[in-house]
């Protein structure tokens, strides 16, 4: 098992320094200058050369690389270009709302997708099966950001009972004003993973269900709910962990639109505003960190599975 | 009966899953949050404005948040009212006989954010600073021989020649106001942006450092020792009285969650809401919706000197002719009730506003023919005008489309090419050719006291490739005419030269103004006092608690 995660962890080591490398040239080759942008309307060719060298953006390409490799080694991200503030600062001020938000939602969706998905192919081919289906259908093909106005529609303008935007800190504000603030974008963030989750549930759940064990503990007198969520679930856990992980790491780095429609400070929007001011070592490091979570998620599930299934261990 | 999970990974997982518990335990009791909470007794504005504030330094940047930004937490020298004449604001002044020295005495009481108190050598710093970065302040400078601290109160402007426009510069509201900073900040230099820990002014607001977020909340506390002068608030001049304890900038990139927020009383204040949504704000009854910026943004298109076909001043004036200000209005704006054509390259609404050398069909259309004809004898061969259009900048991307679709009627061959706003202003400092990465014609907007005059209006600068701004046009006249203007001290003199210089730049087609604009603000009525000004200002308002 040792082994196994060792292998895996280092696997995930040049992913990263691809991705850093790529991140690097993909932004100084793509126009945009973050000068002129910092500089303004008014300024003349020589104040532009002037800011750029102070941000020491007129250095050869590779100096500037070395250069900011050298600083990640140190575990230093930077200095953002526009706000002169340390870029793990930034990333810090963000994580919070994002990775909630995000954990709130996937427990939202795993909640109500995985009995929607057992129940569906439990009663395969029934109206609820059907009804599942069809809610999934839907919530799958509504964009998130009409969801979104509807639930403020219903539940902040209509109803006046949650708040229509911002997001408030469990650790500054306690429980109760966060899931005020979060139950909404949750919501809407988590329409489309429910719809996925419990598709994907369903389309295991009726592969196990057909298998002879299944068969054998009905045999043996085991009860409904002991098959289906003992026998079933467990059987068809893999592929509903694949989803969920891979959804969970989907919402840490897609959840932009939900955070524009609730304006939660996430780091969907610091990412879109770094991009639009070309603040290239906020842009850098966000980058990054979002692919390494994705690594160690991805690496979370391998040995999740490792954990399910001993004959990958073995592999 | 045989398990698939056997004990001892049941025992493993528990763990993990108890890892992520207390992973979401960190998260959500803030561990990953330096941010400060806010005081919950406070009386507390909040505000949506323009946009998210990014760049702490209003002398390096002329983003307008940031420069709303400097009128919170430092405070000016000079103001200006609004019958557009500088008054006393940190400082009285007194001018010598000869008009070429001017005396500035500082008022008492002025302190800093941090207790130190202001005196006349954070002054002179400050206006080192400004003159070096901000154009208007350039142009004084080659006027002045030397500015000292006499004493601590004292400063003194000496000209090397005759320059009648000191105190105008010195005052103006925007785009780079001379904020005053202490000594040791203002010390560095123009082309490094001032941080968090620089943000020590004088102003009548405190700026909040550790509940700032750059691009999503910024705060603001009342500075307690601010001593504010008497006379009454007018635009940027007069006392600065602060009524509420605190004033939050939250960013909402959203329109609709804007909109929202202040029918719900979520916030108190949207700056610039977008015209779609203006009636369902002017149907809440609980809500103001007005201009506070009366004098509202020009918007314009400019052409690139240095290569064909606007290097040839008869077929600039072919574009001339074709441009209708209507169409690109009612295509930006919409609304009748918020545009007006203008054929004043300094605002119809400011003292040198007029319409000579400006052709009808400006204002009215109807030029197509005539555009036509005159392209004929400019003999055009047909080289396309290489035209930027910005896509995600909603008050900047329908000029393009608009004017496109005229230049073509006149006979133009246009390449329209999209790009995003970042990208445009990169390539518009491009002096290179439209084929290798250059440009022909690109838009863009401006508060109208940013070009109320030939010395602040940018496009009116003919230094060409060295010194002037993108577009280049190298024109000697206008520049002899604008240090004409410069020296010119009765207000009669200075239309006149006004009118002259507009005339030339119509014939010259030094750029095209495309009409003005002026998109009301809305805030709850909870709220008396807001200013009228041409820049966002938030002493004199009174909040009811």
């Amino acid at each position: 098992m040792f082994s196994y995660c060792l292998r895996r962890t280092l696997a995930a080591v040049p992913v990263m320094v691809v991705v850093a490398l790529f991140v690097f040239l993909l932004l100084r080759l793509s126009p945009g200058d973050p000068a002129a942008i910092i500089a303004g309307d008014m300024a003349t060719p020589e104040q532009l050369d002037r800011i750029r060298e102070t941000l020491g953006l007129n250095q050869p390409l590779y100096i500037q690389f070395f250069n900011w490799a050298g600083e990640l080694l140190r575990g230093d991200f930077g200095t953002s270009l526009m706000s002169n503030l340390p870029v793990t600062q930034l990333m810090a001020q963000r994580l919070e709302p994002t990775i909630s938000l995000a954990l709130l939602s996937i427990a939202l969706s795993v909640v109500v997708a995985v009995p929607m998905g057992v129940i569906a192919a439990w009663k395969h081919g029934s109206l609820i099966d059907n009804a599942v289906m069809s809610l999934s259908v839907l919530g799958f093909s509504v964009p998130v950001f009409v969801t979104g106005y509807i639930l403020i529609k219903i539940f902040s303008i209509d109803l006046g009972w949650l708040p229509v935007q911002g997001f408030r800190r469990v650790s500054q504000e306690g429980f109760g004003p966060f899931i005020q603030h979060a139950i909404l974008p949750a919501l809407m963030l988590s329409t489309i993973y429910i719809a996925l989750i419990a598709r994907m549930t369903r389309a295991s759940m009726l592969d196990v269900l057909g298998e002879d064990f299944i068969r054998t503990a009905h045999a043996k007198g085991a009860s409904e709910k002991r098959v289906l969520f003992k026998h079933a679930l467990r059987n068809a856990g893999v592929p509903i962990l694949e989803v969920i992980g891979t959804g969970f790491a989907l919402m840490i780095t897609g959840v932009v639109v939900t955070e524009s429609v609730f304006n939660i400070p996430g780091l969907g929007r610091l990412t879109v505003d770094a991009i639009l001011s070309r603040d290239y070592p906020v842009i850098q490091g966000l980058i990054l960190v979002t692919s390494g979570v994705y690594v160690m998620i991805n690496l979370a599930i391998d040995l999740s599975y490792a954990l399910l299934d001993p004959r990958i261990r073995y592999q | 009966m045989t398990t698939l999970f056997p004990r001892r990974f049941s025992a493993t997982r528990r763990r993990l899953l108890g890892g992520v518990a207390m992973a979401t335990l960190f998260s959500t009791l803030g561990v990953f949050s330096p941010l400060a909470a806010a005081p919950a007794e406070a009386n507390t504005l909040r505000a949506v404005m323009h946009s998210g504030l990014r760049v702490l330094d209003p002398i390096t940047t002329t983003a307008h948040i940031t420069r709303d930004h400097g009128y919170m937490v430092f405070d000016t020298l000079l103001g200006m009212d609004d019958q557009f004449q500088p008054q006393p604001q940190m400082a009285d002044w007194s001018i010598s006989d000869d008009g070429m020295t001017y005396t500035f005495t500082l008022r008492d009481g002025l302190k800093w954010h941090d207790g130190g108190e202001v005196t006349a050598s954070d002054v002179v710093a400050s206006f080192q600073r400004w003159a070096a970065r901000d154009g208007g302040g350039q142009m004084l400078m080659d006027h002045v021989e030397s500015v000292e601290a006499t004493d601590s109160k004292t400063l003194t402007l000496t000209l090397s020649s005759p320059f009648a426009y000191v105190l105008e510069l010195m005052a103006k509201p925007s785009s780079v106001p001379l904020f005053v900073m202490p000594e040791r900040i203002a010390s560095k230099s123009p082309d490094e942006t001032l941080t968090v820990e620089d943000q020590i002014g004088s102003g009548p607001f405190r700026f909040v450092a550790d509940e700032y977020d750059p691009g999503n909340r910024v705060v603001y506390e009342k500075f307690e020792d601010y001593v504010p002068r008497e006379e009454p608030a007018s635009w940027t001049a007069g006392g600065k009285v602060v009524s509420v304890d605190r004033v939050e900038w939250i960013n909402m990139s959203d329109a609709q969650t804007a909109l929202n927020a202040l029918n719900a009383g979520e916030i108190d204040f949207l700056e610039s809401p977008s015209v779609d949504l203006l009636p369902v704000l002017q149907a809440n009854p609980d809500l103001t919706v007005e201009k506070i910026n009366e004098l509202g943004s020009q918007t314009i298109g400019r052409f690139n000197f240095l290569y064909p076909p606007f290097d040839d001043p008869q077929i600039r004036r072919a574009a001339l002719m074709a441009m209708n200000q209507t169409d690109v209005l009612a295509s930006l704006v919409g609304n009748p009730e918020f545009y007006s054509t203008c054929a004043s390259m300094y605002g119809c609404s400011t003292p040198l506003g007029t319409d000579a050398g400006a052709p009808n069909s400006l204002t009215e259309g109807g030029g197509t023919e005539a555009a036509k004809q005159l392209l004929e004898e400019a003999g055009y061969d047909g080289t396309p005008v290489v035209m930027m259009q910005p896509t995600d900048a909603p008050t900047v991307s329908p000029q393009p489309v608009i004017a496109a679709q005229l230049l073509r009627q006149a006979g133009f061959q246009v390449d329209l090419q999209p790009m995003d706003w970042q990208t445009l202003v990169t390539r518009r400092a491009s002096q290179q050719p439209p084929s290798e990465g250059g440009w022909n014609m690109f838009f863009t907007n401006w508060y109208i006291p940013e070009v109320w005059n030939p010395l602040v209006n940018p496009m009116l600068n003919g230094r060409g490739k060295d010194g002037g701004w993108f577009g280049w046009p190298d024109d000697s006249e206008l520049e002899s005419m604008r240090n004409e203007f410069s020296r010119a001290t009765s207000d009669e003199d200075r239309k006149a030269i006004a009118e002259r210089i507009q005339q030339h730049a119509f014939e010259q087609v030094t750029y095209i103004p495309l009409g003005e604009y002026s998109i009301p603000a809305a805030w709850s009525n909870d709220l008396s006092g807001i200013l009228h000004s041409p820049v966002p200002v938030f002493w004199n308002v009174t909040k009811a608690e």
